[in-house]
């Protein structure tokens, strides 16, 4: 009863059903960060003085530790998902809106002069021309958000089995089974290797238009390197 | 109670300033682990990140490292090192240095690979050595996103250093990791208070040093940049 | 000129699927969470009705006892969900007064340490009357069971050795070596009356520094073995305590008091057939017995499901 795959009954779940957990646990914060973030990047991108303050906002809630965040939370949400997800969801934030911010700002003046000329409104002009020219920025964004959300729903595990396949690591220190943290380490990986290659595709999917060859490294690199001077711009 | 309430109530209290499990003294052990991780993943990333972005060659293999390496979960990392081998400083400076390579290591690539390339053949083209044009040309342009990519690096350590107290370390995640099971908010907020007073301090430092170390040609110059930037296309 | 303005307009067609693809996909995967089971986040974290649940601290006996307890319960033909490894018992007894959690397995003295620091400990059920005093309106105690584990101050080999101390030194005798020893154990021994407080108030016992660990598992009992610290807070029923040589000390002002296990439940929760069948768990319970089923799940790595299962077959409970 030691064996790679034993997961033990306490965690009440089977290594599959784990997995799923925690995709739920790790995915859904991040499209609620993408849903909150797509209209506040819309303010920050209409009023400009706004989005030093929000980024400063945002940098402030990232830098709170997740394990602080998620016991402050126990009080009002109790030991359950949301109070891991909550957290998630914000600090997603943080890459998802320079992301977005500086996506549709990238947007050439002509050709938004061009779909204005067409009789396009600004909300056909914003879902059909800004944002899908963005598109490749805010991905990059949500590749780093995923990422990280993959990795920190583990620390959940510390706030009474919350932490999906955390709650493995948990169990491997309690009952000193290291064969348990491996499992978890590497299927959290392979987990967030996976997800980052759907986002890549869904990338090639979703810009037509782009080289074919345009490679992911650069992409990913650009991305939080918009962040990074976006952030500084906050400064 | 709000959570000022137990903000103000953790630092009045002057028990929490004095001792093993004092403010000074876990403070001091944050900023430890921190530095020295960041000092370790700066050795690692600068160097490879210079080299292949002046080459130009190998950028995706990095891109892969990077990728990869962000893939893997601090906590976990943490906890399977300490089972495999035990306690001590090594445990936790594994995952916090896998953190912090990445975003080193890809911007720095980036920022030196897109300078201008006019200067760096101008440069060649006055005879400079390699090695000159990568100093003396190249880095001091690419200097401020290099700068930006620590930053971004160290702003993580600070707050995923907390975890140290998970395997018994100290640091100010003990404030946290106590207080979840003493069932102690002063000590949680309190130490959240900490984690992100530091991570501010450390975002005016790199401000600082920007300002300091980056000449102010290149500063006015990125200005202009970005400005040209914002208004054309990717 | 005609052909740039086609091409614009294909993008624009096809950058307008885009947009309904990157929504759909948005979409998609915020219906992963209405697919999720019974866990909607926002609902009130209480128990079903005629549900029991059982709950167990973050160590392993507590979660063997825990499953003792719950299957012992099924047999009985109730319906029991788990809530396993919640924390510390600063955590859990909120949730047995919120209801959140309706049974959990204690131990009764260190529960009443937790409930009145200064609470004389004379006799098992002079400490579940005491405790039954104090506990919340809601919830009581059953039988206490003769199996106990308590916690204690043990110190490893090389300790022991160093300052000359037997299996029948005490707490009294460590008043020397306190001030050169670091003391571990979980993050909640630094703050209980029955941790560093009541060592120092009882056995004027002041040590160099402590160090937060588990709650008696596996990373205290390694830290013991390899001297990261040199005294730590050990589980009387702790296997590696034979196998390690670590020499428990006693404890003559009786800090540590009686630690029967004994279930706090949620009084609503359970049916009469339940709570006999609790007791009926209670009065089979040894100290022996549970040395045995703590060393098949802490060094012979079985679930404790199973170990909770067969044992409750051998009992003749199931």
């Amino acid at each position: 009863m030691s064996g790679f795959f034993d997961i033990p009954s306490d965690l009440q779940h089977s290594w599959a059903g784990l997995i799923g957990l925690h995709l739920r646990e790790a995915l859904i914060p991040v499209a609620a960060g993408l849903l909150l973030a797509l209209p506040v990047a819309q303010l920050c991108g209409r009023f400009r003085w706004l989005y030093p303050p929000v980024l400063g906002l945002t940098t402030v809630l990232y830098a709170i530790p997740s394990l602080a965040f998620f016991v402050v939370l126990i009080d009002y949400t109790g030991q359950t998902e949301l109070t891991v997800m909550i957290p998630l969801a914000l600090y997603s934030l943080v890459v998802l809106i320079p992301a977005i911010v500086d996506g549709v700002r990238s947007v050439p003046d002509e050709t938004l002069a061009a779909a204005t000329a067409m009789g396009f409104g600004p909300v056909r002009r914003y879902t059909q021309v800004q944002l899908p020219i963005a598109a490749p920025a805010v991905i990059a964004g949500l590749r780093v958000a995923t990422a990280s959300s993959i990795s920190l729903v583990s620390v959940g595990a510390l706030i009474g089995n919350q932490g999906a396949l955390g709650n493995l690591l948990a169990a491997a220190q309690k009952y000193d089974r290291p064969e348990l943290a491996v499992n978890a380490v590497i299927t959290m990986a392979v987990l967030a290797i996976l997800c980052d290659a759907l986002l890549v595709l869904l990338r090639v999917l979703l810009t037509p238009w782009m080289p074919r060859g345009a490679q992911p490294g650069t992409r990913s690199a650009a991305g939080p390197g918009k962040f990074r001077e976006a952030e500084a711009e906050a400064l | 109670m709000n959570i000022f309430d137990f903000a103000h109530a953790f630092f009045g209290d002057s028990a929490n300033w004095q001792g093993y499990d004092g403010i000074p003294q876990r403070f001091l052990e944050h900023l430890q682990y921190s530095l020295l991780a960041l000092a370790v993943a700066a050795a690692i990333g600068l160097p490879v990140g210079l080299l292949t972005g002046h080459t130009g060659r190998g950028g995706n293999a990095l891109a892969f490292i990077a990728n990869a390496a962000r893939a893997l979960p601090s906590f976990g990392l943490l906890v399977l090192v300490v089972l495999l081998i035990g306690f001590g400083l090594l445990p936790v400076m594994i995952p916090l240095v896998v953190l912090a390579v990445p975003p080193i290591l890809v911007t720095t690539y980036e920022a030196v690979r897109t300078v201008d390339p006019s200067p760096v053949d101008a440069a060649r083209g006055m005879g400079m050595r390699e090695s000159r044009i990568l100093f003396q040309v190249e880095v001091p342009v690419a200097l401020p996103l290099i700068l930006s990519g620590l930053r971004s690096a160290a702003i993580q350590i600070v707050s995923t250093a907390t975890i140290a107290a998970y395997v018994s370390l100290g640091g100010i995640g003990r404030y946290i990791i106590d207080g979840l099971y003493q069932r102690d908010y002063e000590k949680v907020v309190g130490g959240a208070t900490l984690v992100a007073f530091l991570a501010l301090v450390t975002l005016v430092l790199f401000w600082a040093a920007g300002r300091f170390v980056v000449s102010p040609g290149v500063r006015r110059r990125e200005g202009r940049a970005k400005d040209s930037r914002a208004r054309t296309a990717e | 000129m005609t052909s740039t303005a086609k091409s614009s307009w294909s993008r624009t067609r096809h950058t307008g699927a885009a947009a309904v693809a990157l929504t759909a996909a948005t979409a998609l995967l915020a219906g992963c969470s209405s697919g999720g089971t019974s866990d909607n986040p926002l609902e009130e974290e209480k128990a079903e009705a005629g549900t029991v649940v059982v709950g167990s601290n973050n160590f392993a006996e507590s979660t063997l006892l825990a499953d003792i307890y719950g299957e012992a319960l099924k047999a009985k033909g109730l319906k029991v969900t788990y809530k396993h490894n919640i924390g510390s018992r600063e955590t859990t007894y909120g949730l047995m007064k919120n209801g959140s959690i309706t049974v959990l397995p204690e131990y009764n003295g260190s529960l009443l340490a937790y409930l009145d620091p200064e609470a004389e400990q004379e006799s098992p059920d002079a400490v579940n009357t005491a405790v039954k005093a104090k506990l919340d309106k809601k919830l009581t105690l059953l039988d206490p069971s003769p199996a106990e584990d308590k916690d204690s101050v043990s110190v490893n080999a090389e300790t022991a050795k160093k300052y000359e101390l037997t299996a029948s030194s005490t707490l009294a005798d460590l008043k020397d070596a306190a001030p050169e020893l670091v003391i571990g154990g979980s993050p909640e021994f630094q703050t209980r009356r029955q941790g560093l407080e009541g060592l120092k108030s009882v056995y004027g016992l002041e040590f160099k520094s402590f160090k937060a660990l588990d709650a008696g598992g596996p990373l205290t009992q390694a830290a013991l073995a390899q001297n990261e610290v040199q005294a730590a807070d050990i589980f009387t029923t702790d296997p590696t305590i034979v196998k390690e040589k670590f020499v428990v000390l006693g404890d003559p002002e009786n800090l540590f008091g009686f630690a029967n296990v004994t279930p706090l439940v949620h009084k609503d929760a359970l049916s009469p057939e339940g709570v006999d069948a609790l007791n009926e768990v209670s009065a089979k319970l040894d100290t022996e017995t549970l040395l045995d089923l703590d060393a098949q799940v802490q060094l012979d790595k079985k679930d404790p499901l199973d170990v909770a299962k067969a044992w409750l077959e051998s009992a003749g409970l199931v």
